[in-house]
């Protein structure tokens, strides 16, 4: 042991775990953040869905505007009172629109969006087939017209000089 | 040739919604309401004076009227103001207010945990005094003007923002939805010749 100081090691390390204990049993326990779990998650899953109108890159679930804060409001006073997801939906649509929903839903109107993709890919594999089938076509009927290949005349100039080479051996 | 034509077309339509996208007036955050069409939600509200009756829209029926939805804390409505203060003098049509959180708006309050009678007396009644004197200071081009003070009415109506003004006909039916400050030219070019074409019928 140091002459020096007063305490030891180990008497410091007991101090720093005396210190730690003390800080451990100030801490509480974490407050539940709603009165209700069952419902809170209800709600969150139901505007998770949704998009907040005030900024609207946010889902209405994780938004701090204060619309999204009344709109969550309502939500759970409607859980509270018995209502079924797709009533509480009905609600938000008939007074935002479609436009608050992530998953627009399938309707006349929204056709192109839902089908526009397969359109895009099947217009694409149409060009792909045609221009195979081109390139197939001119391939059978011979070199001509395919880029990169040799004409028949380059053909005999490049026999020919191999012709030429071999014969140099 | 061909081999230029077809990127050069598709280059024209990508123009084309590039052009649409940069039309003036356009904004692509504006939600359309889907009241348009539907009866105006029913409501029956307290009005920033106190001494008159609760206000209803059923009252309005066989008129053709704005509502206008308005706050003491929003700065647009302070831009809109002059454009609805002429048109009230002009008579063209009955501008009807309905404050939109006059209290809880307002950053600075904390709603009450527990709303209780008395709480919600108080809060009506600091809202009466800040519209109140935010009308005369700016000048009232109201008929009357409704107190949401929770903004219930204003889910129901689909409001996102403050301020957005309605046109509703005899029927009781929403035709348009401004959102965003009335300007003179929006007045002029949608709003009143719908209010015209509203009355005749």
């Amino acid at each position: 042991m140091n002459k020096a100081s007063p305490f030891g090691i180990r008497q410091i390390l007991a101090l720093f775990l005396l210190l730690l204990i003390a800080t451990l049993s100030l801490a509480k326990e974490a407050a539940p953040l709603a009165e209700d779990e069952v419902v809170e998650k209800r709600m969150v899953a139901i505007s998770d869905e949704m998009r907040c109108l005030v900024c609207q890159n946010e889902s209405l679930s994780g938004s701090h505007a204060e619309l999204a804060q009344d709109l969550r409001r309502e939500i759970r006073t409607m859980i509270k009172e018995g209502k079924s997801d797709s009533e509480i939906k009905a609600f938000m649509v008939n007074r935002y629109g479609d436009f608050v929903l992530y998953r627009p839903p399938m309707k006349a109107t929204t056709y192109l969006l839902w089908f526009g993709p397969f359109l895009f890919l099947a217009a694409a594999i149409l060009v792909l087939v045609n221009y195979l089938r081109r390139r197939g076509a001119r391939l059978d009927q011979g070199a001509e017209g395919v880029e990169g290949a040799l004409s028949a005349q380059e053909q005999q100039r490049a026999d020919a000089l191999l012709k030429q080479v071999e014969a140099k051996r | 040739m061909k081999r230029f034509m077809i990127p050069l077309f598709l280059f024209v339509v990508l123009l084309g919604f590039l052009a649409w996208g940069l039309k003036p007036g356009y904004d692509p955050h504006e939600v359309p309401s889907p009241l348009i069409g539907k009866p105006a939600p029913a409501f029956l509200l307290k009005q920033v004076d106190s001494n008159a009756a609760d206000f209803s829209p059923e009252q309005m029926k066989g008129k053709v009227w704005l509502l206008n939805v308005w706050s003491s804390w929003c700065v647009s409505c302070r831009e809109e103001h002059p454009v609805l203060l002429s048109l009230s003098k002009t008579g063209a049509v009955p501008i009807y207010g309905l404050n939109y959180k006059e209290v809880r708006g307002d950053g600075g309050f904390k709603e009450p945990d527990v709303e209780t009678p008395e709480s919600n007396a108080a809060e009506l009644a600091l809202g009466r005094r800040r519209a109140e004197a935010w009308l005369s200071q700016h000048g009232n081009p109201y008929v009357l003007t409704a107190m949401d003070i929770t903004g219930r009415v204003g889910i129901d109506y689909g409001v996102y923002g403050v301020p957005e003004t309605y046109v509703i006909d005899k029927a009781g039916i929403i035709r348009y939805k401004r959102i965003g400050p009335v300007t003179q030219e929006s007045l002029e070019k949608k709003i009143l010749p719908l209010v015209k074409e509203l009355e005749k019928s």
